[in-house]
């Protein structure tokens, strides 16, 4: 259970009308800010926290394994990302 | 002319959609939200009408479709039409009764792009939900929630309560549990179409709502990561108005069978609104600048009280509709409102459910047959 993917029923899509990305869940609609969804771009259920911070890191500059984690444990407390 | 009409309030795009596909349905839910002048199948919009509607909704920024009815899957065109959503990138959620659903159909509409399913029941065992359906439907929706699982679709269970079912409030908790839902609703009757109609039969006593209240909390806590509970309150009973859609013309458009565009679901019932049709109308001109949208979104159509009061932001003063069903006027504070000075109205009705309460009239074309209990 290391590996975060996204929860049942939760796509992750760029909406053209408002310029920006959109989780959308079985309650509604969430709207994630660049961090989240850089991190939520990488929840493929095969790439750990390490994993993501460190490919992160190859376009942001000092990206932190604790921050990736801190994003993920929000996500999961939304029910948006979920572990394999 | 020196008078222009007053500048449209700002609008937000509409995030939801909410088709309504139909309004055949094989049952007869006597809680129904449905209008009683039901619409019938020749003056359904046709596939390429739907799917114009879809197109249009997507491009004013819709990002939720919900697929409902009536009974959605008696569209033969259902596949289509999904297909169609989930390829504008949209999200998409089949609301239904589970009656026609078999395996085959379900994985073809998965494979479409069906991201969600909400399935209704009426009651915790088959006795009573289909006596409560007017049809034999309880062990169809036992399969259909099995079916949803096995394809690893996520699963709202979705329980009307009133007072023929709030008694089995703990066994539906339990139904949805054994179904393996993720998120349960448990909402008490809105009082709307055919349930306005059977309101006396329907409005549960205090009593029961003052047993569900220690259950559901219980559940809730026990239940905690492994389903969802939400609980719709019975407003009558409140002493504030429910946030009616989150505010008219705020967030979701409703499209009927035959293409009116309502506001809410239950607009139809307001006769002072003139509403548009999409076969008319492009759907962005409907959500921006038609006098039935524009009618009461944001703050300006407001009473007095409610616009010097703090909870309009929360409230937005309450439903329109209840507002015109209870004292004739859609502007008016919603008469829920324990500040109004219509609440008598309310107070009334909830003082009248006596010992027995009336039979219920079954939805159907011609309401006849009823429920004695
Ligand atoms: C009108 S039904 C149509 C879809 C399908 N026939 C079904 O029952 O699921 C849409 C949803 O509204 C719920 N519903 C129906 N009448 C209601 C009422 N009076 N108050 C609150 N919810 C209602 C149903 O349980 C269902 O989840
Ligand atoms: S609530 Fe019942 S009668 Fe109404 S559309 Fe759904 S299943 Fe049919
Ligand atoms: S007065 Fe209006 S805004 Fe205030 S609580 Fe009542 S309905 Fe809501």
């Amino acid at each position: 259970m290391d590996r975060p993917v996204l929860g049942r029923g939760v796509r992750l899509i760029y909406d053209k009308t408002r310029q920006t990305h959109v989780v959308l869940h079985p309650e509604g609609v969430l709207v994630p800010n660049r961090t989240a969804v850089s991190v939520l771009e990488l929840c493929d259920g095969v790439t750990t926290v390490p994993g993501i911070a460190e490919a992160l890191g190859a376009t942001y500059a000092g990206v932190r394994e604790e921050e990736v984690g801190a994003v993920l444990t929000r996500l999961t407390e939304n029910g948006v990302v979920r572990w394999t | 002319m020196d008078l222009t009409p007053a500048p449209a309030p700002e609008a937000a795009p509409p995030l939801g959609l909410l088709a309504e596909l139909t309004h055949r349905c094989p049952l007869h839910c006597g809680y129904c939200s449905n209008p009683l002048e039901l619409i019938e199948r020749e003056k359904e919009l046709s596939t390429e009408q739907w799917t114009r509607v879809f197109t249009q909704a997507r491009d004013i920024g819709v990002l939720q479709v919900h697929l409902s009815g009536g009974e959605p899957l008696a569209r033969p065109d259902l596949p289509e039409l999904v297909s169609h959503v989930s390829g504008l990138g949209a999200y998409v959620n089949l609301v239904t009764s589970g009656l026609g659903l078999t395996e085959a159909r379900l994985a073809d509409l998965a494979d479409r792009g069906l991201d969600h399913v909400q399935l209704s029941v009426q009651g915790a065992t088959a006795e009573r939900a289909d006596l409560l359906a007017g049809a034999r439907a309880h062990h169809h929706k036992i399969t259909a929630a099995a079916l949803v699982r096995a394809r690893g679709l996520p699963l709202t269970v979705n329980a009307v309560l009133h007072r023929g079912n709030h008694d089995q409030l703990a066994g539906l908790i339990e139904l949805a549990e054994a179904m393996g839902a993720d998120r349960l609703e448990l909402a008490n009757t809105q009082y709307y179409g055919w349930a306005l109609r059977n309101r006396a039969a329907l409005m549960p006593t205090p009593e029961q709502l003052a047993a569900a209240e220690p259950v559901v909390r219980a559940a809730i806590e026990r239940l905690k990561g492994t389903m969802e509970i939400v609980y719709v309150l019975a407003d009558y009973y409140e002493p504030y108005p429910k946030p009616c859609m989150h505010g008219w013309g705020a967030l979701q458009l409703t499209v009927a069978p035959d293409g009116t565009v309502l506001p809410c679901p239950a607009a139809s019932a307001i006769t002072t609104l003139t509403l548009d049709n999409v076969k008319d109308t492009p759907l962005g001109d409907i959500w921006y600048k038609s006098g039935s949208f524009n009618a009461y979104r944001g703050e300006e159509w407001m009473p007095d009280l409610c616009r010097s009061c703090d909870r309009r932001a929360l409230d937005h003063g309450g439903c329109r509709c209840q507002a015109f069903l209870l004292t004739g006027d859609a502007a008016a504070t919603d008469p829920v409102c324990s500040k109004s000075d219509r609440r008598g109205v309310v107070d009334l009705l909830l003082a009248t459910p006596g010992a027995a309460p009336p039979e219920m009239v079954m939805r159907g074309p011609r309401p006849v047959a009823a429920v004695h209990r």
